[in-house]
């Protein structure tokens, strides 16, 4: 008896264990991030968030343009990426929601969100980059082909199929009776979506919005072979740019000197400290929106 | 007069076709979200495979300006960083989501959740960051730890919601039933909740070796990779994604060649996992 009352305690304080874990996980993961970019914050100070200069010759190092080229290419992501997922999510929350066609869709889009993200990359690479190209030549521009537009397109495809599925998934949570009702009262089935399905998903779908604005931050690879890595502050989007996320994995192996590699970190611990924030909000609007219906 | 087809006003029939333009609307923007991509994903399958021979599959790079050899090192790298990945995280990820499952009320519980939702969250790149501040700077040396590590680090968070998700399925009485027996606790986790749930775990466990075997970012400065056959974890060490990203960036052609091969092998890799999960899901999902 006494063995098994030991072995039950044992068992009890592992389970415990696990979740002290990974709660301490997180906070080891912030402050190795801070630690680590201390000589980086001494350094640059304040300056870091509003400066353009990215010099590691002088030892100058400012996010600015880093900050600005993520929420630039984030954002035009999401705009492509909102209008091609709503579409998507209507079309399997409303308009074909069992059968082979449905199916088709629905497993085209699993695909496609198992695709991953180098292979992305080299598909924009190879396939998007020309057509670019083909624009740039068209309005004058330099035609390098990689550009903030090329990373945005890729990214919005990359995240479409995460935010159509959670689209999809707030459009079901749509009760079907007050649907019944707008359609039992002559209205269209268009009428129907516009005009009771999304108004009542909107928080949930704007949740979705969010959290795949937070995987579009931090997306990596495919925006670094994409994006034309350069390091100045530009609202044109058709020259190339540079995130944060690309700028770390442009330069991080090759970074010498102490305050160069701190500086670096530092950028992770900004996209961190971004990407968590964005997160926490979106997924408590998503959780709010599944708890009221 | 009206042969049986209901008289429409004007209004009315501008409506309709409001209607049917919407439902064309959002067929139209559907095909164009998923049609090229698929169309692409066809043609890596046979660009991809028409560059894959027994040669490519079991030969090291060869120096530059040599046409030929394989990726053998990659294949290699990949799967040992996943089995390194695998042994850390699965582990901790299951015991995390039981205890998730379990207490997931209590403080400790919620801060928890937090914390496992929060990673999921964080940026690949940045957890890349993490693993070389841990374990590459201390030992002076990119390391196939270090690598597998950042892995699991990805891995981790899904494998646990997974769980955690997966237990929460599982009906009260079972529980209760194996008490009433006398059943110790543990023994009721371990034989009664665990293998009720081993499908849903299995899943999540599948699923998060599918995202981990993709990941580029966490391995540029942590695996490093290496042009020969490494078999040690404490030395840098080849993978499948990061080899497509050095090979596709490449000005040279033949290497951009060997990236179609190495990104048809993982997207193989990847695909399958995918599609095994899908099957275990509808298979064995649990029904109560």
């Amino acid at each position: 008896m006494r063995s098994t009352r030991l072995s039950d305690r044992a068992f009890r304080t592992g389970l415990v264990l696990g979740g002290v874990v990974v709660s301490v996980l997180l906070i080891a993961i912030f402050l190795s991030l801070l630690l680590s970019s201390r000589p980086a914050l001494v350094k640059n100070g304040l300056r870091f968030l509003t400066g353009t200069e990215w010099n590691p010759v002088t030892d100058t190092f400012h996010a600015l343009p880093f900050v600005a080229g993520t929420l630039l290419t984030s954002f035009v992501a999401l705009i492509i990426a909102t209008i091609l997922s709503l579409a998507l999510s209507v079309l399997m929350g409303e308009y074909f929601k069992k059968g082979v066609f449905a199916n088709i869709m629905r497993t085209a889009v699993e695909l496609l969100a198992g695709i991953p993200s180098v292979v992305y990359g080299f598909i924009g690479l190879f396939f998007l980059a020309p057509l670019i190209r083909l624009l740039q030549e068209a309005v004058g521009a330099p035609p390098y082909g990689v550009s903030i537009l090329t990373a945005s397109i890729l990214l919005a495809f990359m995240i479409l199929p995460y935010s159509a599925s959670i689209g999809r998934e707030m459009i079901s949570l749509v009760p079907s009776d007050l649907k019944e009702a707008a359609l039992s009262l002559g209205a269209t089935p268009s009428e129907t979506v516009w005009k009771v399905t999304l108004p009542y998903a909107r928080s949930g779908i704007l949740g979705g919005i969010l959290l795949s604005l937070g995987r579009a931050m931090g997306e990596t690879m495919a925006v670094t072979m994409v994006i034309g890595n350069a390091n100045d502050l530009t609202p044109n989007i058709l020259g190339p740019g540079n995130t944060m996320a690309s700028l770390i994995a442009n330069e991080f192996s090759e970074a010498s000197g102490d305050v160069y590699l701190a500086s670096l970190i530092e950028i992770a611990l900004l996209l961190f400290i971004i990407s968590t924030l964005i997160n926490v909000v979106g997924k408590i609007i998503v959780n709010r929106m599944a708890q009221a219906s | 007069m009206n042969q049986g087809k209901p008289v429409l006003d004007a209004a009315i029939r501008a409506r309709l076709r409001g209607d049917g333009a919407f439902r064309g609307l959002v067929l139209g923007l559907s095909l164009v979200a998923t049609v090229p991509l698929l169309f692409i994903l066809l043609f890596i399958i046979i660009r991809g495979a028409s560059s894959i021979n027994w040669q490519f599959l079991t030969e090291l790079p060869r120096p530059m300006g040599e046409t030929g050899g394989g990726i053998s090192n990659a294949i290699i790298g990949t799967i040992i960083l996943i089995i390194v990945a695998t042994i850390i995280s699965v582990p901790l990820g299951v015991f995390a989501g039981i205890f998730l499952a379990e207490s997931g009320k209590t403080r400790l519980g919620t801060v928890a959740r937090l914390s496992v939702e929060t990673l999921m969250g964080i940026p690949s790149i940045v957890i890349g960051i993490v693993a070389y501040v841990w374990v590459v700077r201390p030992l002076k040396q990119f390391s196939g730890f270090s690598g597998g590590l950042a892995l699991a680090m990805i891995m981790l968070p899904v494998i646990t919601l997974s769980t955690e998700e997966t237990l929460l399925m599982i009906p009260v009485s079972l529980r209760e039933a194996a008490l009433a027996l006398g059943v110790t606790y543990p023994r009721m986790i371990m034989k009664v909740i665990l293998p009720s749930g081993l499908s849903g775990i299995i899943t999540g466990i599948l699923l998060a070796v599918a995202r981990g075997a993709g990941e580029t970012a966490p391995l540029l400065f942590t695996a490093f990779g290496t042009p020969f056959m490494n078999l040690n974890i404490l030395k840098p060490m080849a993978s499948l994604p990061q080899t497509i990203f050095v090979y596709a960036t490449s000005p040279y052609p033949e290497l951009q060649t060997l990236a179609w091969g190495a990104a048809f092998v993982l997207l193989v890799i990847v695909l399958a996992l995918n599609i095994v999960t899908k099957l275990v899901t509808s298979r064995w999902k649990i029904q109560f």
